[in-house]
């Protein structure tokens, strides 16, 4: 397979699968928005999303392999970049690099190890307490499972890290995303550097909003 | 600067400091030094050749470092070996049939707009200032550069998916790294070459590959 050692063909894997991910990550914010509805929407939501189960499993198995290759493809670059440099400057000062383009194999390695708490926490329900009982239809509460869960200080804070964590890799990511299948020019380049960190923050405060608001105790969060 | 530094070491019976170094002004690449952390010094548009010392302060301390690439062995003090840059043209920087002499005004329709972008990306001096600032190592902006001048140019389209996909096998087997879009490469570059032709770069590999011209599904044709 010399095609998968270009370069320029491993980076754009990396794209399409990072694509792919944050349409999860889009279409997953949008669920989360039926919480401010209070219980019945979400749970609604949450018990729909479960009468369709090849759909279910076939976005499953595609975003796993969306994730492995990016993992793969993300750990191979960046142990071959670092083979590149094999003497160090001793003074070395960087012009236009961000702090988001420098640690985006750390973010990335972050956001992973955050999925798998997160998976563990709201999907497989193995964090103790994450539990509750069934709504008044019968249905799995969502609702109280992330309100209870978000009013425990330590979680809601380590949400909103991960989050900051998550915003941090995808504004670089999603500039270097149309960079990398070539759709950038000159004209576009600032608008895709605004596009990269407008929607890091607003997936962030999307995200954030939600253990915020619990903290707080408002709206449908209240009692 | 450095002349001065080595006429004193020559004085008192010591090796001069080895520098590469030619036209002294600024247009043909040889010079080469990582000043304070910066390639070529980090001035804009300037190479090392035209930074001069009316930029610094009296006393200032300078960091004189040779380009640091796993592409560029060091040879000796601040010289490196820049040979992987020819490779990289070696690879397909070039077309290969002869275009004779230099063509009637107008002779060949070349779009205003067309020439105007060449001429930017043709503006490279193969200084490897790109390489030395990328944190990857990585030779992205100087064959994007050489991919989009000649892409647009109707003498260069015609090996285009080639040469594209044989300068990016290049890279790789010259030791330089992958691109990470951190753009040191364009804020270093002496001539300030856009890291839009990096794009182009990608642009025209990946259309070579859907349109078959390279890669394991290449037509025939």
């Amino acid at each position: 397979m010399q095609i998968l050692m270009n370069s320029v063909v491993r980076k754009t894997l990396m794209s399409l699968t990072g694509i792919a991910m944050l349409a999860f990550t889009t279409v997953h914010l949008l669920g989360n928005t039926l919480v401010f509805n209070g219980p019945d929407d979400i749970n609604a939501y949450s018990a729909g999303l479960h009468y369709l189960p090849t759909l279910l499993w076939a976005v499953r198995i595609g975003l796993a392999g969306a994730l492995a290759v990016h993992i793969f493809f993300g750990l191979m670059l960046t142990l071959e970049n670092w083979r590149t440099k094999p003497h160090k400057y001793a003074v070395k000062r960087m012009l236009k690099a961000s702090f988001a383009g420098e640690t985006m194999i750390w973010t990335g390695l972050l956001t992973l190890a955050f999925l798998v708490f997160h998976l563990l926490h709201f999907s497989f329900r193995l964090v103790p307490g994450s539990v509750p009982a069934p709504d008044f239809q019968g249905r799995f509460d969502i609702f109280s499972m992330v309100r209870d869960s978000f009013r425990s200080g330590p979680i809601s804070l380590g949400y909103l890290v991960a989050m900051a964590i998550l915003a941090l890799h995808l504004s670089h990511g999603i500039q270097g995303i149309l960079q990398t299948v070539g759709l950038n020019n000159e004209m576009s380049m600032p608008w895709v550097r605004r596009l990269g960190k407008g929607s890091a923050l607003f997936f962030f405060v999307g995200y954030g909003v939600i253990p915020l608001l619990v903290l707080a105790g408002v709206g449908v969060f209240a009692g | 600067m450095l002349d001065v530094v080595n006429e004193d070491l020559i004085r008192e019976g010591k090796e001069p400091i080895a520098f590469d170094h030619d036209c002294r002004e600024g247009i043909c690449g040889m010079c080469s030094a990582v000043i304070n952390g910066v390639p070529h010094g980090g001035f804009e548009r300037t190479t090392v050749c035209q930074l001069h010392m009316r930029k610094f302060k009296d006393g200032d301390t300078l960091y004189i470092e040779p380009w640091r690439a796993r592409a560029f062995p060091i040879l000796r003090d601040l010289v490196v070996d820049r040979g992987t840059l020819d490779r990289l043209i070696q690879a397909g920087g070039y077309i290969s049939c002869h275009t004779g002499g230099v063509p009637d005004g107008n002779a060949l329709p070349i779009s205003k707009g067309g020439a105007d972008y060449a001429m930017d990306a043709a503006q490279c001096i193969g200084c490897g200032a790109c390489v030395a600032a990328c944190p990857n190592g990585a030779a992205m902006l100087f064959v994007g550069a050489k991919v989009a001048h000649l892409a647009v140019l109707p003498q260069g389209q015609v090996e285009a998916p080639e040469r594209v996909a044989e300068m990016i096998q290049a890279m790789r087997d010259c030791g330089f790294g992958n691109c990470s879009n951190h753009y040191e490469c364009e804020a270093v570059c002496p001539k300030g070459i856009s890291v839009k032709f990096i794009a182009k770069l990608n642009r025209e590999f990946l259309k070579a590959l859907i349109l078959a011209k390279t890669g394991p599904f290449k037509s025939s044709d």
